[in-house]
């Protein structure tokens, strides 16, 4: 086999995930920490303040990624929940649920500090739109995979059962992305745009990749720290768990 | 400073955004920590029982 496949399976063994995880860690974390500083520094005090929306456009700066981080949680939660039901491999079934709540902490996140910015901007905290109606049925899809992991005995029939609950509500995912262009609605359509020109000035556009950047480290790292957890947990029985329990007894 | 503060009159909305932000990704990144903690403590209390156990038995 060759190098890199024979690392990927290695890479699927617990212990093996456990000890590359703890690596890995500090730096994400670190990574995290430093890109959230800058980026809130360059979106609060280095940006200059919109000429219509005056100092409350700042809640972008938080709103946005966070958006961006539920959907792209949700999918990844996916993709190893299909890789959980087809290949059967333990570790993506710890990836899918591990990344569910960090996904629901930041759709929250993107639900209410839009509640709050709607506020000053629209005049209402709630619309029945369809932006804002498919990103709350994005938080409950999330709070059902957790609900239903946490309904059945058994850890891998839970996991492949929200794998697959998962599976479904990707259909969602497009539905969330393109409601600002299907229907009429209160929501902006989109201003970062992947291909051709953004409608943002350039001083206002940096911070926010930076925060886009700085929170794909932070899952990053509250993922691998939530797996390996979970891991622990998963494999009590096991003797490298036992070493690592007494080890920090003995410390 | 309290120009800062004030974000244009609209600090409340951009304050209490940026708390819910820090708050939630913080307990995000507090929940791992603290159930770490509980699971090697009952491994290790169910390590120590079994031990007994078989101390008892010897």
């Amino acid at each position: 086999m060759n190098p890199l496949v024979l690392w990927f399976h290695k890479l699927g063994s617990p212990p093996y995930f456990y000890r590359f995880a703890g690596r890995l860690l500090p730096w994400f974390w670190g990574a995290a920490l430093i890109g959230l500083a800058v980026g809130l520094y360059g979106g609060l005090v280095a940006a200059p303040s919109d000429y219509q929306q005056s100092d409350a456009f700042r809640i972008i700066y938080v709103h946005v990624p966070s958006a961006w981080m539920s959907l792209f949680i949700y999918a990844f939660m996916a993709v190893n929940g299909f890789i959980a039901l087809v290949w059967r491999i333990k570790l993506s079934e710890t990836l899918a649920m591990a990344s569910a709540p960090i996904g629901a902490a930041f759709t929250f996140i993107c639900l209410a500090s839009g509640s709050i910015w709607g506020k000053p901007m629209w005049g209402t905290w709630w619309t029945w739109d369809a932006r804002l109606t498919s990103e709350l049925v994005l938080l409950f899809l999330y709070l059902g995979v957790l609900g239903l992991y946490q309904a059945i005995e058994d850890r891998r029939q839970a996991a492949r059962a929200a794998a697959f609950l998962a599976l479904i509500g990707v259909v969602n995912l497009p539905i969330v992305h393109f409601s600002v262009n299907w229907w009429n609605t209160l929501h902006q359509g989109s201003t970062i745009k992947l291909f051709g020109p953004s409608l943002i000035d350039s001083r206002m556009l940096w911070p926010l990749l930076v925060m886009a950047i700085a929170t794909k480290f932070l899952f990053a790292a509250s993922l691998l720290s939530r797996a390996r957890v979970d891991l622990l947990e998963l494999e009590a029985g096991k003797d490298w768990v036992r070493r690592i329990a007494l080890a920090e007894d003995a410390a | 400073m309290s120009e800062f503060l004030s974000m244009g009159g609209y600090g409340t909305y951009v304050w209490s955004a940026i708390a819910i932000f820090v708050v939630t990704l913080a307990i995000d990144a507090a929940a791992p920590l603290l159930k770490r903690r509980r699971v090697l403590r009952e491994l290790r209390g169910r390590l120590r029982r079994a031990q007994k156990r078989s101390e008892e038995s010897a």
